[in-house]
């Protein structure tokens, strides 16, 4: 039975369970749920609960294990002398699973019964033909080692199938009838709802720890992987950035390091002081009115998507800081600072322009948040509006200004678009803001785009930098949270 | 009736510090206070009475403008300060509440340090010229609200470290360090336990030697005991405004009697 079927008939039970368990619970109190321990309800969730739960537990790791346990049994099967020189285990086994799949798909299609499929010969038939006339193609020649893993990869995978789908069944059945049998007027089917209730909370808090874990651990043994390919103390100490496709490349953090910082710095300047004099405009001085249209508008700012972000910087901001700062004697202050569009400072001037939204709405809530009693308290002893954001609000909401500062400094660090289209893709020591530089997410994005083998440490080294960044981005969210924490107990 | 009028003239002799004449307050479409007429005199204590909702914390409010920082709040009526219309054009809301400092019904010391609390008013208006003179206006005025004593050794911790009554006695010291004319207190002893209530009653009576203090209090108690002058709010009308002794013991309005009696409020 298909798995999707199953899953519909266990639903189905389950609902079947809801209403009988219903009707059960409200018999045994004579049809008066004032009798009930539970609301009538209760009992059916019970019911439908340990009809539907169990099962599904059941189905989901079956589905999970069983391919595992099937790849190990039959790869036992091919012996050590069928792997072909220079391949390896895997590819053979991914050989048989396909030919297994094309099988099962020319019985689908009626091309061929089931028995005449297990009675297939490779020195008889031509396999990769006939498989090829109901639209499997297969790499090369069928070999009847290969052969035979096949048939017996297709043996288990049924067998394993349909035992599922007996265990499953049954243990929906086990549950649905003792569950049933429990509901009666003294059970506390509430108190059992409740507990499930409190393990799905769980395992959704649960699976996205999990999530977080996965990710980190499967860049983590990437970033082995490169380790063991290429030094890392060029990696970590080196300073030149010089990926070279034909290999022996100068693979340094460092250079993408100081562009990723630069930047950042630069959007902070710009970010920080718009966006936290703005949310003081919004919180302390604006009349109703006038907050509540411009800070929707200003939240859009937010929702404007970070390409278009860097169409900005490439089409207005880089041209126009080119006018200001270069282009010698056409341009306006008739400099030579800057010779191209793409600079640090175009990225980071519209990165600011992108984090303004985040610094002043956070900004915005967290001065909101600061008692009013902290203002009556100073506009009472005859401070001015100003006097009394300056020296009571902005110190009262100072941890969580920073906290926002910090949360938008992470952003910042990981934001990639509009370095692409802003900053360039030179990777350089420079102080200098008008020349090109560019970041870790931008190399990121080309070392893993481009076309050398995924095993090169040219490939590789995008997954130590993507922890790297990690690890600096989850370093200021903890700091972050710590200068909140700390300046928190201090003021309350 | 005759003992009546005797008290009045002697009262009579004292200088109004601040008069309100025809006093209107609206939030919105509320008509939070009504044709309210008071008087209220230099070196004395005031006391303003009623149940909860009736408009004397609104009034108070008035008195030094705070309700401008509430943006549906609107004032009718004159309210003169020595004679001139605080509600003028000419006058700035902030030189005001220099003037008529206040005290609020939960203590909310800024989150600084004891001294800074203290010296805020007075730097803010340049009081002091330089550190020493500072430090002069912030012991005195810790003196002057009590608590010098207890927090002498440690100015430079927080002030929200302190306890309620402390915290409470610590914000009479600060808006007397502006060295205001006139003292609103906004039920400055809810929040307090009745040994720290005493502490402060004690220094209201204290302070009335420099200043004029009107306070606002949901205890009749508190009022008989502090005040030299009770005002009874209710339903935003002033029912009733006289010597504190002839409110609480000879009130003209029935209104006032049930209210003092514990029959309404």
């Amino acid at each position: 039975m298909p798995t999707f079927w199953l899953v519909v008939l266990l639903l189905a039970l389950s609902a079947l369970g809801f209403a009988m368990g219903r009707r059960r619970a409200l018999a045994s109190a004579g049809g008066n749920p004032r009798n009930l321990h539970s609301l009538p309800n209760y009992y059916g969730a019970n019911v439908a609960m340990s009809t539907a739960v169990p099962a599904l537990a059941i189905l989901a790791i079956w589905l999970l294990v069983q391919p595992i346990v099937i790849e190990n049994r039959v790869s036992a099967l091919i012996p050590e002398t069928s792997i072909p020189e220079n391949t390896s285990l895997s590819l053979v086994m991914s050989d048989v699973r396909r030919l297994a799949e094309g099988l099962d798909e020319a019985v689908n299609q009626s091309f061929l019964t089931q028995k005449q499929s297990f009675a297939l010969d490779s020195a008889t038939s031509d396999i990769r033909s006939d498989l090829g006339a109901v639209g499997v193609a297969l790499g090369s020649e069928v070999r009847p080692e290969v052969l035979e893993a096949a048939q017996s990869y297709r043996q288990l995978s049924s067998s394993g199938a349909t035992l599922m789908t007996v265990v499953a069944v049954l243990s929906a059945l086990v549950g649905f009838f003792l569950a049933y049998r429990n509901s009666d007027k003294e059970f506390r089917a509430r108190n059992v709802v409740e507990r499930g209730v409190m393990a799905l909370l769980v395992l959704a808090a649960s699976l996205a720890i999990l999530t977080t874990v996965g990710i980190v651990l499967s860049m983590f043994f990437e970033t082995m992987n490169f380790f063991g390919l290429h030094n890392w103390r060029d990696f970590f100490f080196g300073t030149t950035w010089a990926p070279n496709f034909r290999g022996d490349s100068e693979l340094s953090i460092l250079p993408l390091l100081w562009g990723t910082l630069y930047i950042s710095a630069i959007a902070l300047m710009v970010a920080v002081p718009v966006g936290l004099f703005a949310a003081i405009y919004l919180s302390e001085y604006a009349g109703s009115t006038v907050r509540a249209f411009a800070k929707p508008l200003l939240e859009i700012l937010a929702g404007i998507p970070t390409i278009v972000y860097g169409l900005f910087a490439l089409l207005t901001v880089g041209p126009l800081l080119l006018k200001l700062f270069g282009q010698g004697e056409n341009g306006v202050f008739g400099l030579t600072w800057m010779s191209g569009a793409t600079s640090v400072l175009t990225a980071g001037v519209v990165m600011g322009i992108m984090l303004i939204p985040f610094v002043s709405s956070l900004s915005d809530d967290i001065i909101n948040a600061v008692p009013q009693a902290l203002r009556d308290g100073s506009l009472g002893l005859g401070a001015t509006k100003s006097e009394t954001v300056r020296q009571v609000v902005l110190p009262a909401a100072l941890p969580g200004i920073v906290g926002a500062i910090l949360l938008a400094a992470s952003r910042a660090i990981g934001e990639t678009m509009i370095v692409v289209m802003g900053a360039g893709a030179i990777a350089k020591f420079s102080g200098n803001p008008f020349e090109s530089m560019t970041t870790i997410t931008t190399r990121i994005v080309s070392q893993l785009t481009g076309d050398t083998d995924f095993a090169s440490p040219e490939t590789l080294v995008a997954f130590a930098l993507g922890l790297s960044l990690f690890v600096l981005t989850l370093g200021l969210n903890v700091l972050a949270l710590y200068i909140v924490r700390k300046y928190r107990e201090q003021y309350d | 009736m005759n003992t009546m009028n005797v008290m009045d003239r002697t009262l009579e002799t004292k200088t109004t510090k601040i008069a309100a004449r025809d006093v209107n307050v609206y939030y919105g479409d509320t008509h939070a206070i009504k044709d309210v007429n008071v008087k209220i005199e230099a070196n004395t204590v005031t006391a303003f009475i009623g149940p909860s909702g009736c408009g004397k914390s609104t009034f108070l409010r008035c008195l030094n403008r705070m309700n401008d920082t509430i943006d549906i709040c609107r004032v009718t009526g004159d309210i003169l300060l020595d004679g001139e219309d605080i509600y003028d054009k000419r006058v700035d809301p902030v030189q005001l509440r220099a003037k008529v400092g206040m005290v609020f019904q939960k203590p909310n010391p800024f989150p600084k340090s004891i001294f800074d609390n203290v010296s805020y008013g007075p730097r803010i208006h340049g009081l002091a010229r330089n550190k020493a003179e500072l430090e002069e206006i912030v012991e005195k005025s810790l003196r002057r609200a009590a608590i010098w004593e207890e927090v002498k050794d440690r100015l430079d911790a927080p002030g929200t470290g302190l306890s309620g009554g402390q915290q409470q006695r610590l914000c009479i010291a600060r808006a007397i360090a502006t060295e205001p004319e006139v003292l609103l207190m906004d039920e400055p002893c809810s929040a307090l336990d009745p040994i720290a209530t005493a502490q402060v009653e004690e220094l209201i009576d204290e302070l009335r030697a420099s200043y004029s203090v009107v306070i606002v209090t949901h205890s009749m108690q508190q009022a008989a005991r502090v005040s030299q002058k009770t005002a009874f709010f209710h339903l935003g009308n002033l029912v009733e405004f006289g010597p504190t002794g002839q409110i609480f013991t000879n009130p003209e309005d029935p209104r006032t009697e049930s209210y003092i009696t514990g029959r309404i409020g």
